[in-house]
């Protein structure tokens, strides 16, 4: 501990500044798709589009590059968002029936997306009111200057923007029942607003359409009903561009048009009323677009409306015009959808051009010029979770050959790679060409590995590779079934590709090995099989060589009883061009692959399971060795993953830890009244209290060797290094285990020429055991000079310096509880550092990272980069593992997050947030990919001119912990406070206004007195209006 | 010592020379230094030359440092010989009789000359009032708990040392989140704590009577768990399993220990010996009772754990401390294979088979001994 406490290093201000210069932690991009949104919106303007999540975010997208978030104060669900057309401001109405104003303001040249004002509508205190205040529609006038928010009440109301602000001409639904006739009424409300539609040519009328069915087409300036329409019970309505006319679509699946004509005051008869998929009863159309063409016909889009019995569960939305009829099949709810149309008021058509349908899981474009309605890849928003991920591989710096070629079979596999077509392409993005290329390559559950773009801040799929198509499973038959339900009437089509159902869990990849110059690939997956896959740019048509590895090396006693193999196919397989397999290893037992490996220049891969690991011959199609690392009193691995006995176990220990609970609350003790002491009576009650809730309890123990699972091979590694002698290095592979036991292999690699005669050999070098017996989760070797060794034909094609082979070499192995340098080839330990012992922390995911410093490009230093279970990163010197940094990155309770984390090895790292969506953050000063763009916006009488020292924007979801290191709170601090001081009697206390003291000890510019002057103005305007408010007659108070 | 001792001659150079004493009478003999025997032998030979062939005896020779150490097994055996120079002074006493607080290497009572050492051997009960309670032999005694740092700690808290070198005993003990109720300007304050929940009947905690359930956990080496999880504390103490030091705050304050009695003989074992961290004064030192078990002498490197590297083709070896010993290992080709019970080990005389090791036999012996077993893979 001491040593621990020296060690530290102090305050070197020499040492600080190369910290500084190296390190730096900024959560930069989310990629992926947003779990689960909620609301979505359309600037044709300004041609963005902005999606609301459940958790309060608000993310804009325009260009590719383009993206913006914003994070609302309180998580609570986004329900609505509208833009303000063209002013770069959009609202935003929340769960807690909260309206949020928007606005996207440029700062250091770059736009962010800041909150300006909030409204919540007032309730009549006392009575519940809140649900009658609750608001269920919002109608932004086009001229952007009046907000109509229709309520569960049935009341609408109105606000003045952009100052939100309640204008007092609300409209009650007494003053609608006055022109209702008499054989309507039946004492009945007319229900909650479901609908409100500004007159497309009229803009002083809207279309008020009621839950019961009631619509009223509402003269805002008259105050006067203009006509009345008395439909059936009301899901939404749509204008046709004219005016002439209105769609209205119902909760019984159908939809009417409705003529508006100034004759007739009160309609009873639609024009035209149809149930689209009836007879039979259907569900309700939620929502309805009608969009007129130039070519003839109106196109309808609406979503719902499916036959109830037959087809209920499907989540559709249909488009119609004349004969053509198409019904988009999803996989997920429909959220939302828009059509991006011309919105000219001068043009005599809408002519749509795309329809943009948000989904639960996914965002599905149609192109609806294009005939037969096809789909338009989006350059963003991938849905990574199409298939569960479950794990990821990171390339950074990939060689040009090897990208153009991954690219080139990507577009083979999907022509429609181009994102010209792109109809959202709003934004610039001003951030430069990334000077690498990188690729993330995900695994999925349904045995296909993703290979996506993620050099820059869209995450671009290129290519899918797919595994499941060697091995013999049933989802052929079940594709050959749903093909032939197709014919059916609706015409459904498939469309998007979320797929949450796997066909056999045993296809999920688990482990991802690539070398990047030699395009080579081995992908290992639950059920033992390890691919071993080469690039090809030809189509192909061959056999897979199939190897079979026996780990438990006849170990007796021992019987599996997980899952059976996946079985390969017989015959030769058509590969298109891609990746092709050219062997499968199969490891036996077929447990889950932990670890895989790939050495390119000695053709060979290594791979490891719970029950052993082994090396194999790539080339020469040989196993060269075979181990088993089990423990004799390990049963646990035998069980196979589909074992309950832990389970049971705990879950029996449980009910009766709960019996005994019971028990001891039945018979509570007499609380003696002792007036010798409260602490005594206080101390029983904590003592009661703390008996009412179940301890947990931790064992103390040491680890032991028979601890279940201690077998399983956790971390793989090839190098070239001196094992035997300090004079001949020569290839080695090193494996570490579970239970704390590494293997240190030297390898008799034949020369290049002589691969195909001569076979590889291992022999048993060292073995090493940790006496902590923590699992082993990474080895590295590194140099002479400490740095680690450069990986495959790096240094053979001049890509790399060559490793110091003159200086001792030695080995990093990081356990779960501290890390260890070894002297090679003694073995004789150098240095460590117990990270758990001292931090109580365990170690999660390791990576070597090299930093470059911000200030000179020359200087770099390679760095231990250490994910903890406490979601904390540390960063540790290497090879001296004198700790750096420390960050927060993920809450401790986000185990998925923690166990997706993927280093990089430029400092930056991805984790999921959610099952669709990375995390990028960069631990590196110098290397960050972070959104960069700009929105040009133009507004009348611009509300931010003091919100530009507003905070900057959080980084998103509102899932993780945001920075109080950021550079945001640091130089944005003062302004914080500022803008509190500024804002808080604009925002929500508008009584306070009068004691408002500019308490900030900063420097104060003449703007920030104007400012704050302006914002004082307001206020009190505020004031004026609440008071006003407040005198009302009791008759227009809202209830 | 020995500086008026004369320069061995060649010819003595493999021979040991002898001086064996019990009661007044002294024996001289010497022994081969290259083929010492077993222990057994030599203990006969000691009582065939002072005549008395049914007496048990407690055998002690008299170190470099002038410290009496006990000879009871071939290992402490095969040490006393090597280690003469030349001259081997054993004191042979009566095992019914024996003083046992005599051997040891007690700071404060150290005897520097072995006239020292024979004045107490000679008069074993002139500065003692009582005699001390016989713990059991020195072969069956082994720390296996202590209490430490009791002069820089509140009275209200103890510092437990768990002794865990691979023994099969279990730690045995379960810990809890909870909380304590703090008396604060405020007024009563509840804080959570980590608390000790259970224990294992039998276990290496339970058997040391030094902590108990609800004993309020407050540090684990040394570091502060207050701010921690319990799944946090969890880890850091099975990570410092082998070597683990806690400091709790007794539930049950009665019996803590009483630090002011000087006889120091309060029934529990109060084992204080050098402060762990190394800031324990000599004054402090001075304190504290007269008879010192300092028998495991808690630096830093007794707490590092050796990892086990098999070389394949040359069979185990441990891997030494750092870089620098590297060489030292290395230069030892054939090692001892230590049993985790050293039977050298007395009872509460003080006897230190650490420095011995230490001091003597190089640094490769202590791996050996600090982990007490060797893992068999």
């Amino acid at each position: 501990m001491m040593k621990f406490r020296f060690r530290r290093q102090g305050n070197d201000p020499h040492r600080e500044k190369i910290k500084q210069d190296l390190f730096a932690f900024n959560k930069t991009v989310e990629h992926g798709f947003p779990n689960q949104p909620s609301a979505l919106a359309y600037d044709p303007k300004l041609q963005l589009m902005a999606i609301g999540t459940k958790s309060g975010a608000i993310k804009i997208y325009g260009a590719p590059g383009v993206e913006m978030t914003g994070l609302h104060k309180d998580t609570a669900a986004v329900t609505q968002i509208h833009f303000l057309y063209g002013q770069g401001r959009i609202l935003s109405l929340l769960d807690d029936n909260t309206i949020h104003l928007w606005e996207i303001v440029q700062r250091e040249n770059r736009s962010h997306l800041v909150e300006v004002h909030s409204f919540n509508l007032p309730g009549k205190p006392g009575i519940e009111s809140t649900s009658a205040t609750r608001v269920t529609v919002m109608l932004l006038k086009l001229s952007c200057e009046l907000l109509a928010l229709g309520t569960e009440g049935g009341g609408v109301h109105f606000l003045e923007l952009p100052t939100l602000t309640l204008l007092n001409k609300s409209l009650f639904q007494d003053e609608i029942m006055q022109s209702v006739p008499e054989e309507y009424k039946c004492g009945k409300s007319l229900g909650p607003v479901e609908s409100l539609q500004e007159h497309p040519q009229d803009s002083d009328k809207i279309l008020i359409g009621y839950s019961r069915g009631l619509v009223v087409l509402w003269d805002l300036n008259c105050r006067h009903v203009d006509n009345l329409f008395l439909g059936k019970q009301l899901e939404s309505l749509v204008w046709e561009r004219s005016g002439n006319s209105f769609v209205s679509s119902h909760s019984d699946g159908g939809y009417m048009v409705w003529a508006v004509s100034s004759s007739n005051p009160c309609t009873h008869d639609p024009i035209s009323s149809t149930i689209p998929y009836g007879p039979f009863p259907c569900k309700a159309v939620n929502k309805i677009l009608w969009r007129t063409t130039e070519s003839g016909a109106p196109l309808v889009l609406f979503s719902g409306g499916m036959p109830r019995a037959s087809y209920g569960d499907r989540h559709c939305l249909t488009i119609l015009q004349d004969s053509s009829h198409v019904t988009l099949d999803f996989t997920s709810r429909v959220i939302d959808f828009f059509t991006i149309h011309c919105t000219d008021r001068e043009k005599e058509f809408d002519d749509p051009s795309a329809l943009v349908v948000l989904l639960e899981e996914e965002l599905v474009v149609i192109d609806l010029q294009m005939a037969g309605w096809p789909t338009v890849p989006a350059p963003y928003l991938a849905p990574l979770h199409s298939s569960a991920v479950t794990c990821s591989c990171h390339i950074s710096n990939v060689p040009p050959k090897l990208w153009e070629r991954v690219v080139s079979v990507g577009q083979q596999q999907c022509p429609l790679q181009d994102y010209e077509n792109w109809p959202i392409c709003g934004g610039k993005n001003l951030a430069a060409d990334p000077k690498q290329k990188e690729l993330l390559l995900t695994g999925h559950e349904d045995g296909t590995v993703r290979f996506w773009d993620a050099s820059g801040v869209s995450l671009k799929p290129l290519y899918k590779l797919s595994t499941a198509n060697i091995f013999q499973t049933d989802c052929e038959h079940n594709d050959s079934l749903t093909q032939a339900g197709e014919e059916e009437w609706p015409p459904f089509r498939k469309v998007g590709c979320f797929d949450p159902y796997s066909d056999d869990p045993r296809l999920a990849i688990q482990k991802i090995s690539v070398c990047k110059y030699s395009g080579k690939l081995v992908v290992a997956g639950t059920a033992g099989q390890v691919i071993v896959l080469v690039l090809s740019d030809e189509k192909s048509d061959h056999m897979i060589d199939v190897a079979t590895v026996d780990l438990l090396q006849d170990r007796e006693g021992f019987t599996w009883k997980g899952h059976d193999r996946l079985p390969p196919k017989s015959g030769s397989v058509v590969f298109a061009p891609g990746f092709q397999p050219v062997v499968l290893v199969q490891c036996m037992p077929p447990a889950a692959v932990t670890a895989v490996t790939l050495h390119a220049e000695w053709n060979l891969i290594a791979f490891g399971t719970s029950h052993g690991f082994g090396l194999f011959d790539y080339h020469r199609r040989s196993p060269v060795l075979a181990r088993c690392t089990l423990h004799p009193n390990d049963s646990l691995a035998m069980e196979g993953p589909l074992s309950r006995v832990k389970s049971l176990k705990k879950s029996l220990r449980q009910s009766f830890r709960r019996i005994r609970k019971s028990r001891v609350s039945g018979k509570k003790r007499v609380v003696v009244n002792s007036p010798t002491s409260k602490v005594q009576e206080a101390n029983a009650q904590l003592a009661e209290h703390d008996a009412e809730v179940t301890p947990v309890q931790r064992r103390i123990e040491p680890r032991s060797a028979d601890d279940s699972l201690s077998g399983v091979v956790r971390c793989l590694c090839f190098a070239d290094t001196f094992l035997r002698d300090g004079t001949h290095h020569g290839p080695t592979m090193w494996a570490g285990t579970n239970s704390g036991s590494v293997y240190a292999y030297a390898l008799d690699v034949p020369s290049q020429e002589k691969f195909s005669e001569q076979s590889v050999e291992a022999l048993l070098g060292k073995e090493i055991q940790l006496m902590h017996r923590a699992p082993v989760v990474s080895i590295a070797v590194l140099d002479g000079r400490g740095n680690p060794l450069p990986e495959p034909y790096e240094v053979s094609r001049d890509l790399a310096k060559a490793p110091d082979m003159q200086g001792s070499h030695s080995v990093l192995i990081v356990s779960e509880e501290q890390f260890k340098v070894f002297m090679l080839p003694k073995v004789s330990a150098k240095t460590k550092f117990k990270l758990t012992a001292h931090e109580g922390c365990r170690v999660r995911k390791v990576a070597l990272s090299n930093f470059t410093s911000v200030s000179s490009e020359e200087y770099s230093e390679n760095a231990l980069v250490c994910l903890t279970n406490l979601g904390d990163i540390h960063v540790f010197s290497v090879p001296a593992l004198r700790p750096q940094v420390h960050y927060d990155c993920i809450r401790k309770e986000d185990i998925s997050g923690i166990a997706s984390c993927l280093f990089t090895k430029t400092g930056q790292g991805f984790y999921l947030i959610s099952p669709s969506e990375y995390e990028r953050f960069s631990l590196s000063a110098r290397v960050i990919t972070e959104p960069l763009c700009r929105v040009d916006v133009e507004r009348p009488h611009d509300l931010s001119a003091h919100s530009s020292s507003s905070p900057l924007p959080t980084q998103a979801n509102g899932t993780h912990r945001t920075q109080a290191e950021s550079k945001a709170a640091e130089t944005e601090g003062l302004f914080d406070e500022m803008r509190s001081a500024l804002s808080s009697p604009v925002l929500d206390s508008p009584n306070s206004s009068a004691d408002v003291t500019l308490d900030t000890t900063g420097e104060l510019t003449v703007e920030d007195v104007k400012d704050f002057l302006m914002s004082v103005d307001e206020a009190e305007n505020n004031y004026r209006n609440m008071t006003e408010e407040d005198g009302r007659p009791p008759g227009i108070l809202i209830n | 010592m020995n500086k008026n001792h004369r320069v061995p001659s060649n010819r003595t150079l493999n021979a040991v020379e002898v001086k064996s004493k019990f009661g007044a009478e002294f024996r001289r003999f010497s022994l081969d230094r290259s083929k010492p025997g077993r222990f057994d032998e030599f203990y006969g030979l000691l009582q065939h030359v002072h005549r008395i062939p049914n007496v048990d005896l407690l055998v002690g020779y008299a170190d470099v440092h002038g410290d009496l150490l006990p000879i009871n097994n071939d290992d402490n055996y095969h040490k006393a010989i090597s280690m003469a120079a030349p001259l081997l002074r054993l004191f042979l006493q009566r095992k019914e009789e024996a003083d046992y607080s005599a051997f040891g290497t007690d700071t404060v009572t150290r005897k520097k000359t072995p006239a020292a050492l024979a004045a107490v051997l000679l008069r074993p009960d002139a500065n003692k009032k009582k005699p001390p309670i016989i713990i059991s032999l020195p072969k069956d005694f082994r720390p296996v708990s202590s209490i430490i740092d009791v002069d820089i700690l509140p009275e209200t808290h103890r510092r437990v040392r768990l002794y865990k070198h691979g023994q099969e005993k279990p730690l045995g003990f379960y810990i809890r989140d909870g909380s304590s109720v703090r008396v604060t300007p405020q007024g009563l304050e509840k804080v959570p704590g980590i608390f000790i929940s259970r224990m294992v009947p039998g276990g290496l905690a339970e058997s040391t009577g030094l902590l108990a359930v609800n004993d309020e956990v407050l540090e684990v080496n040394g570091i502060e768990v207050s701010g921690k999880s319990l799944d946090q504390v969890t880890d850091m103490m099975i990570a410092n399993s082998h070597n683990l030091i806690i400091t709790v705050k007794p539930a049950n304050q009665r019996n803590n220990v009483v630090r002011s009695s000087g006889g120091g003989s309060s029934g529990r074992s109060s084992d204080s010996s050098t402060s762990f961290y190394g800031y324990s004064t000599p004054g402090s030192m001075a304190m504290t009772p007269s008879h010192i078990i300092q028998n495991y002498e808690p630096d830093e490197e007794s707490e590092e754990e050796e990892d086990l590297v098999i070389e394949a083709d040359r069979g185990a070896k441990l891997i030494p401390q750092a870089g620098a010993r590297a060489t030292a290992s290395t230069s030892m080709p054939t090692l001892p294979r230590y049993e985790p019970h050293l039977d050298l080990r007395p009872s509460n005389g003080t006897m230190s088979t650490r420095s011995l090791n230490a001091h003597d036999m190089g640094l490769e012996g202590r791996n050996l001994e600090e982990e007490g077993t060797v893992i068999t893979l």
